[in-house]
């Protein structure tokens, strides 16, 4: 697999606009970014409402997956590519739903949102009209994702990727800055995880850095990339995009995502708990 | 689109004495700026990263220190150093 098999830059994604074998999605953590305006003829996946079950803690099942992408006019032989704000966190967390329920074809485009808006590049507010599919996913492929107990049972024998910024790692705060801090969990990280912040995947405008330089990254963090690696964040959404480096643009197989990450990890009754800096 | 505003947004409803904050907006002669603006630390790593808003503003959630706020906006890059403490917004105007 090569980079562009999974990642598009904004020429490319400018040259389909009018594919219809194309379907854009903006996946935005600010879901009402896409009703100001959006890329022409995008279609809009709102991670809140569309991607988690609505009671109880968990994403959508696979009948709910084929319900949606039905929904939005995607169809199972469709090249899907994803984009979003913030550096494309929630996209590449859709990505990796995409992933999940096994799409044949998805993409990123590289520097999501914010690397359209730099370029001056055009956004419309209409929403565009496609007809409904009969979507059928595939049964989920949980090699992919991680568990509470994955992560305990990995602790000191596994790569452990704490992917928040240093400030969350250390346990200074508990969430991203630009949220308000809960008080719910207990801060800190998993005890043996290395803190390797999402941001350093990127250039300031969202582009995704060169392999070598990812490369070079992991190995100067000491990550033996031979070994299993599990990725958390607070929500499982940045660490979706360093799950993305690893294991899409890396080819690193034995890549988990744990999506219950610190709102969940540090709500345990029992676990270890480590505060301070690597 | 309405002009800029001074300032950063407004602070009703926030729990301003428990918090710490930065806040502020972007302007180009007067005029509120569509970009992004970066919050790094101390040490230069990302912290947190918000799109400006229509009136050109932004907000963070931070902790008392040094800060870098980075103003992104199309074909340039431009950079402020703040110190944040709880229980006072920090207010910073960005100019581009």
């Amino acid at each position: 697999m090569s980079r562009s098999d999974v990642l598009v830059d904004a020429d490319w994604v400018q040259a389909h606009l009018d594919d219809p074998k194309v379907v854009i999605v903006e996946v935005d953590e600010d879901t009402s970014a896409y009703d100001k305006n959006h890329i022409r003829n995008a279609v809009r996946i709102d991670w809140k409402k569309d991607l988690q079950d609505p009671v109880r803690r968990d994403f959508i099942d696979q009948a709910g997956f084929e319900a949606l992408l039905s929904a939005k006019g995607i169809a199972n032989d469709d090249t899907v590519v994803l984009y979003g704000g913030n550096n494309n966190w929630f996209a590449s967390y859709a990505y990796w739903y995409f992933k999940l329920y096994g799409h044949g074809d998805v993409r990123l485009l590289d520097g999501g949102r914010k690397k359209w808006e730099l370029d001056s590049r055009d956004l419309v507010s209409e929403v565009p009209a496609r007809a409904a599919t009969a979507y059928k996913a595939q049964a989920v492929d949980s090699s992919i994702r991680a568990f509470r107990d994955d992560v305990i049972a990995a602790i000191g024998t596994l790569n452990l990727v704490d992917v928040r910024s240093p400030d969350e790692f250390s346990g200074k705060l508990l969430a991203p800055a630009h949220l308000p801090q809960e008080q719910s969990q207990r801060p800190g990280h998993v005890p043996s995880a290395r803190n390797i912040p999402w941001a350093k995947n990127a250039n300031d405008d969202g582009t995704f850095k060169s392999d070598d330089e990812l490369k070079a990254l992991y190995e100067a963090e000491g990550i033996d990339l031979a070994k299993d690696t599990i990725a958390y964040c607070r929500i499982g959404e940045r660490s979706a995009l360093t799950w993305f480096v690893l294991h899409e643009l890396l080819g690193q197989e034995n890549v988990k995502n744990y999506d219950g990450s610190w709102t969940e990890y540090g709500s345990l009754v029992g676990v270890p708990i480590e505060l301070g800096s690597n | 689109m309405c002009g800029a505003k001074a300032g950063g947004p407004d602070l009703a409803g926030v729990d301003v004495a428990n918090e710490t904050i930065i806040q502020g907006s972007v302007t180009r002669d007067g005029e509120p700026v569509n970009g992004y603006v970066r919050l790094l630390d101390e040490g230069g790593e990302f912290t947190a990263e918000v799109p400006t808003s229509a009136t050109g503003q932004f907000r963070f959630f931070a902790r008392p220190g040094k800060w870098t706020l980075r103003a992104l906006v199309p074909g340039q890059t431009v950079d402020r150093q703040v110190v944040a403490s709880q229980g006072t917004a920090v207010e910073v105007a960005i100019a581009v």
